[in-house]
């Protein structure tokens, strides 16, 4: 026998994991924690904005108070007091839910994998936003759930759009389990779902009996003060909601949580205690003294201000140097703005030549599950900072010049499908 | 002695590079070796005389560690380093050259063709491009002529789908390598000073041996020695050697080759400072001619030691 083998363990793994492997993209970004690079692509929150003190007196406090309980294993739902703090919080997103509503997660993606979880077999039908968070489809494909997207513009999710896919559905005998959606500020494309759009969407739940996932990390991070009212509000028993620290305090106390009604959270619960038996202790209870001692909405609003500023920073200058078939999104606050490019070119392909152009963004197709997306990306303003963002949309802009210019060196200068029309 | 193992950079093999880094860099210090792991960075000038190194352990993928430009700057300070010199790497970097280079020593390589992208964008090559058709059959495979990992390479079936192949792979580097697709197996043949380890050989399971192919464990089927006929294996050594020879190398090298039907090896490409991950071929060869991936790391420092001490 002359066979390598580099992992003998192979046979043995389970279907869902068969399409694991490296991917080219995944390493191209190593290259982008580089210093001179300038990451447009990461959602990082900008950490560095917390009053470090503030944080550190907190911390030592919960030592000093309650500290044997604070190192000990905690209980499958999370500490009372923590849940009694995010509802503080979902009041503060207008959302009205009772401690006993929440179950406390490892940030929102265990929320999303708990759903996932519970909700999905293997060819299961889920509904979201195209384009939609791309840790929401990872965690549901892998339960094997089948993603089939939903169309939104500037308004965000288009409703009727929900008609059409349910009667397709139907027609096959198929019914979806969920629809997942970012109504506020979404990631990847930047925009809110309008009111009137709420309404229709709770509307055709009802009439087409369908469960909704809101996931609400950006909702207080609203750069125009409009405060759309949530999903979860409209129609407690039918929306499940998922909330984070990360965006409003930090991702690394990795608070998450999900407000659902009963039935639901009690499986939750359970199946958070096979995953990990109980959240930490110890960030539980620095995320509620945070809460429940400082000025945390102070926090919010500064997090909004500099955000805002870093959103516009990025919006002047896309209008400065982006060529004209170019468009994007206006942001309503949260962490992006998403760029379309011009007929022709494409987003991954790209990438290589924007790195070596010391600038860096996530490619559009990370954000759908059926491979569309390919003249879109992500741009993220949440992290560089407001000179950084103009230096690196000029890298950006370009890159994409330079592309335009080649594909005219082949082509000659085309009518393209959208001039045409 | 003090060695300084090199990875990173900012080249688009960075995270293979920093793969490769780490595991030489455990290897060599469990052999008992002071080790400092550097990233190549503007600093690196400063931290070779603040470390006081030796010696240069390169693990380093893609352009800079593997054109001549580090060993360039190694050379001008006297400091040792392991694989092959400035000039045999700057040939070996350059698909175009060293497949001129290997033609020229009577080493079988597949017909190739150059477009640039200055000839792309100053003086309409684009409208040429069907010419390629004439000189080189479809299907046909399109590489950046500088780069590694399988980055920006495309299987070109027919025409439609050339000048996209082409604009992509220039996203990797400003010139293009347009060569015949030869049928056959896969094989790669890496030379430990001057002597050729076992073949190995390649089938990757989703077709292609691709980026995802290379780095993932057991996507890839892999038999060291390579099955091949005692002549044909033989013949891919030789070929290797030449290679080796004519392209003036040192220390370390990896030939990839395919091997058609009717045996006769055809050498790709030769790379001159081979990836070192858990997955990568060269420590698979090694192990297969009984060199364990401790053993041969420090065998490549001992070359290194002893020919830079002889020069």
């Amino acid at each position: 026998m002359t066979e390598v083998q580099l992992d003998p363990y192979q046979s043995r793994y389970a279907q869902r994991a068969h399409g694991m492997t490296a991917s080219e993209i995944r390493a191209l970004f190593a290259v982008a924690t580089r210093p001179e690079i300038v990451s447009l692509a990461g959602g990082m929150p900008y950490t560095a904005a917390l009053d470090a003190d503030a944080v550190t007196a907190v911390t030592e406090m919960v030592i000093r108070e309650s500290g044997a309980t604070a190192l000990q294993y905690g209980g499958g739902q999370g500490i009372d007091e923590l849940r009694e703090r995010l509802v503080d919080v979902m009041a503060a997103e207008q959302v009205r839910v009772h401690p006993d509503d929440i179950l406390v997660t490892n940030g929102g993606q265990q929320g999303l994998d708990l759903l996932g979880k519970l909700f999905c077999n293997p060819g299961d039908i889920v509904l979201a936003e195209g384009p939609s968070y791309v840790g929401a489809l990872n965690a549901f494909s892998s339960y094997q759930a089948y993603v089939i997207h939903l169309a939104m513009d500037e308004a965000g999710l288009i409703p009727e759009s929900l008609d059409e896919t349910v009667a397709a559905l139907r027609s096959a005998g198929r019914t979806a389990k969920f629809l997942y959606t970012i109504p506020n500020h979404q990631n990847p494309a930047g925009v809110s779902m309008s009111a009137a759009r709420r309404e229709a969407l709770i509307e055709r739940a009802q009439r087409y009996d369908l469960l909704l996932i809101e996931d609400n990390p950006y909702g207080l991070l609203d750069f125009k003060g409009e405060q759309l009212t949530c999903l979860h509000e409209m129609d407690p028993d039918r929306v499940i909601y998922l909330g984070t620290l990360s965006k409003i305090f930090s991702p690394g106390v990795r608070i998450g949580w999900v407000a659902a009604p009963a039935p639901i959270r009690n499986k939750l619960t359970l199946l958070k205690e096979t995953a990990d038996l109980s959240q930490s202790n110890l960030t539980q209870y620095v995320a509620e003294r945070w809460l429940a001692t400082q000025p945390w909405l102070d926090q919010v609003k500064q997090f909004r201000e500099l955000y805002r500023e870093r959103c516009d920073a990025m919006l002047d200058e896309l209008a400065l140097e982006l060529p004209d078939d170019c468009s994007w999104s206006a942001p309503t606050g949260g962490f992006f703005v998403w760029l379309r490019l011009p007929d022709g070119l494409d987003s991954k392909e790209l990438l290589p030549s924007a790195l070596r152009a010391r600038v860096a963004y996530v490619p559009g197709r990370a954000f759908y599950a059926d491979g569309s997306g390919e003249r879109e990306m992500r741009l993220s303003f949440c992290f560089p900072t407001s000179d950084s963002i103009r230096e690196g949309v000029r890298r950006l802009a370009g890159v994409i010049r330079d592309q335009i210019a080649l594909r005219e060196a082949f082509y000659g200068h085309q009518t393209t499908k959208d001039d045409a029309s | 002695m003090t060695i300084a193992v090199l990875s990173g950079g900012s080249s688009l093999e960075r995270e293979v590079s920093l793969r490769s880094g780490k595991r030489v860099t455990e290897a060599l210090r469990g052999r008992g070796h002071e080790v400092v792991t550097l990233d190549l960075d503007e600093h690196l000038v400063d931290q070779l005389a603040a470390h006081a190194i030796d010696l240069v352990f390169l693990a380093l993928h893609g352009k800079v560690g593997e054109d001549g430009s580090i060993q360039s700057l190694l050379d001008l300070l006297g400091i040792a380093y392991t694989g092959s010199g400035a000039t045999a790497s700057a040939l070996a970097w350059d698909k175009s050259v060293s497949k001129g280079v290997l033609r020229h020593a009577s080493v079988h390589t597949p017909n190739w063709h150059v477009l640039s992208e200055d000839a792309v964008r100053e003086y309409g090559a684009g409208r040429a491009l069907e010419r390629i058709a004439e000189r080189i059959a479809f299907p046909l495979v399109v590489k950046p002529v500088q780069g590694g990992s399988s980055l920006g390479v495309r299987l070109v079936e027919g025409p439609e789908d050339l000048a996209s192949a082409v604009m992509s792979a220039f996203h990797y580097h400003p010139a293009a390598l347009l060569e015949r697709v030869v049928v056959g197996t896969e094989v790669a043949v890496s030379i430990v000073d001057g002597t050729a380890l076992p073949a190995v050989e390649i089938h990757a399971k989703g077709g292609a041996y691709d980026f995802g192919a290379r780095y993932t464990h057991g996507a890839t089927e892999f038999h060291a020695p390579a099955r091949l006929d005692p002549e044909v294996a033989d013949a891919c050594a030789d070929a290797a050697g030449r290679a080796w020879d004519a392209l003036g190398c040192r220390h370390v090298m990896r030939a990839d080759l395919i091997v058609d039907d009717d045996g006769t090896p055809w050498l790709l490409e030769v790379d001159t400072c081979p990836g070192l991950t858990e997955t990568s071929l060269l420590p698979i060869a090694a192990k297969a001619g009984g060199l364990g991936f401790d053993q041969f790391c420090e065998r490549l420092v001992d070359i290194a030691r002893v020919q830079t001490l002889a020069a």
